[in-house]
């Protein structure tokens, strides 16, 4: 009965599948859709207001008004999570709060704090990077393949 | 004695001298509070860590129920519980804490009628004087290990449950006052070959209708005999489905009659349950707390309890396996 590699359903398995999502709520994509653009793009704002204010009153330029701009977001969201806040904002925004730095900076300090309970080392230090670590494998290894293809480009003349 | 293909009459009909549940905050704001004899108003029970906050709210029932009977732990013979976590962990530690004669089980959320069964039979064909058995499950200990931190800020979809923090314990006996354990269906493994953990009611609905069906096939009884027909932890979802089901396979069951514990135990207007309770403490607080409650009151006599467990693994859901299902009945009669 159970399902093989190819997830390949018998016809009783795909009649029951069909009656059952008849009876589903489907997921409201519309409105998750509008709420994330909202939160996503009021964390955006908020982060560019840092930006300007860093640049005014803290004499940083353009260039490296990033670095605190990024370093406060972050701050911000370990302590929202550790206040146990983070989960409720972001069951409302979604990807709003999720793709931003501040919904890396919840991986990585939830799992820490989840997993304090097994010690530092294999507890906090083995778990912090649980759902954080893929993210960074892969951004890593695409970011290697894009500068090999920009050298390769750049090696044979350039655009 | 078996009866039909998988169910079994319990001849001596093995009595249920006492019962008792304990939960977490959360669920004493909803609306079975008054039927849980220990709330806990720290979700870690001033222990360390979650699984610790577990086992002391299993070790609370169990101790409660051995109190309210009037038993004392040596004279109990034998101690069967369930629970969610890996090498169920909470069982075995309140069994070490405890030092009952003991035997773990896993059904995941159907360890509670699935132990309630076994207790029974070992009351009526071994004669074993006092058998207690319980199941537990924590919200917090439950998601880190099946899904993600708790403080991770994934948004759930609205077929996803919200897991039980607490635990239930009952003690059977050979004889006494109260509501007895006259019969108990066995189920199969049923897979419909859902994948999402999010999704667990249309997951396990077939296999609650599959034992259902088997229930009243073997029994050679009528969906009526029965006051209340509960299931576990379907939710809204997994309850509307196994009605759908039972009806159009030609069952003459009414949404009077049929009930689920996971749409009971929270107030959905008010509580963010998304489509209900699940966990191993879903069913068995809403029937070792409540349903005995009001059968002790003498407003239930019949009720046939269908405890429902998914039994798939992190590691099995990852290889994209399917969920296997499972649901054990149990009928309890004043």
């Amino acid at each position: 009965m159970a399902s093989n590699k190819n997830n390949k359903l018998n016809l009783e398995q795909q009649k029951y599948q069909s009656f059952a999502q008849k009876r589903e709520p489907r997921r409201p994509l519309l409105s998750n859709c509008l709420k994330a653009f909202i939160s996503g793009g009021a964390i955006c704002v908020f982060g560019q207001l840092l930006h300007f204010m860093y640049i005014k009153y803290f004499s940083f330029t353009e260039n490296n008004a990033g670095d605190p701009t990024a370093a406060t977001l972050i701050i911000i969201s370990v302590l929202l999570t550790g206040f146990g806040v983070y989960d409720t904002i972001a069951q409302w925004a979604g990807a709003g709060s999720a793709v931003p730095i501040t919904g890396f900076a919840n991986t990585i300090s939830s799992a820490a704090i989840e997993h304090r309970s097994e010690g530092y080392v294999l507890g906090v230090g083995g778990n912090m990077f649980k759902i954080a670590g893929p993210v960074i494998v892969y951004g890593v290894f695409s970011a290697f393949v894009v500068s090999i293809i920009k050298m390769l480009v750049n090696y044979m003349g350039g655009i | 004695m078996v009866k039909g293909h998988q169910s079994f009459i319990f001849e001596s009909k093995p009595v249920i001298l006492a019962s008792a549940t304990s939960a977490g905050p959360f669920e004493a704001q909803g609306p079975l509070a008054e039927d849980i004899d220990l709330i806990h108003d720290d979700i870690y029970l001033g222990q360390d860590s979650f699984e610790k906050a577990e086992k002391l709210m299993l070790e609370g029932a169990a101790v409660k129920t051995m109190e309210k009977a009037g038993i004392n732990k040596y004279d109990v013979g034998l101690f069967i519980s369930g629970d969610l976590m890996n090498q169920i962990i909470s069982s075995s530690f309140t069994a070490r804490t405890i030092g009952i004669p003991y035997l773990g089980i896993f059904g995941a959320c159907s360890s509670s009628m699935e132990g309630l069964s076994i207790a029974a039979a070992y009351v009526d064909g071994q004669k074993v004087k006092y058998v207690l058995t319980g199941a537990s499950s924590h919200n917090s200990s439950a998601e880190k290990q099946f899904r993600y931190p708790n403080e991770y800020g994934a948004q759930k979809p609205p077929t996803a449950q919200w897991t039980v923090t607490g635990a239930g314990a009952c003690l059977l006996s050979t004889q006494g006052n109260g509501p007895k354990v006259t019969g108990a269906t066995i189920g199969r493994i049923v897979d419909m070959g859902i994948s999402d953990p999010f999704n667990m009611g249309a997951a396990m609905a077939p296999a609650a209708v599959d034992t259902i069906e088997a229930h009243f096939r073997d029994m050679e009884i009528e969906p009526d005999y029965y006051d209340i027909i509960v299931t576990g932890d379907l939710g809204s979802i997994g309850h509307k489905i196994t009605l759908d089901k039972l009806i159009e396979n030609g069952m003459r069951i009414s949404e009077k009659t049929y009930k689920d514990c996971g749409m009971m135990i929270y107030d959905s207007k008010k509580q963010q349950v998304f489509a209900g309770g699940s966990g191993c403490a879903c069913s068995a607080i809403t029937v070792y707390g409540h349903f005995l409650n009001r059968m002790r009151r003498g407003e239930i006599k019949k009720m046939l309890a269908v405890a429902t467990g998914a039994l798939h693994s992190p590691l099995s859901y990852q290889q994209k396996e399917s969920i296997p299902c499972i649901a054990h009945a149990v009928a309890i009669e004043m």
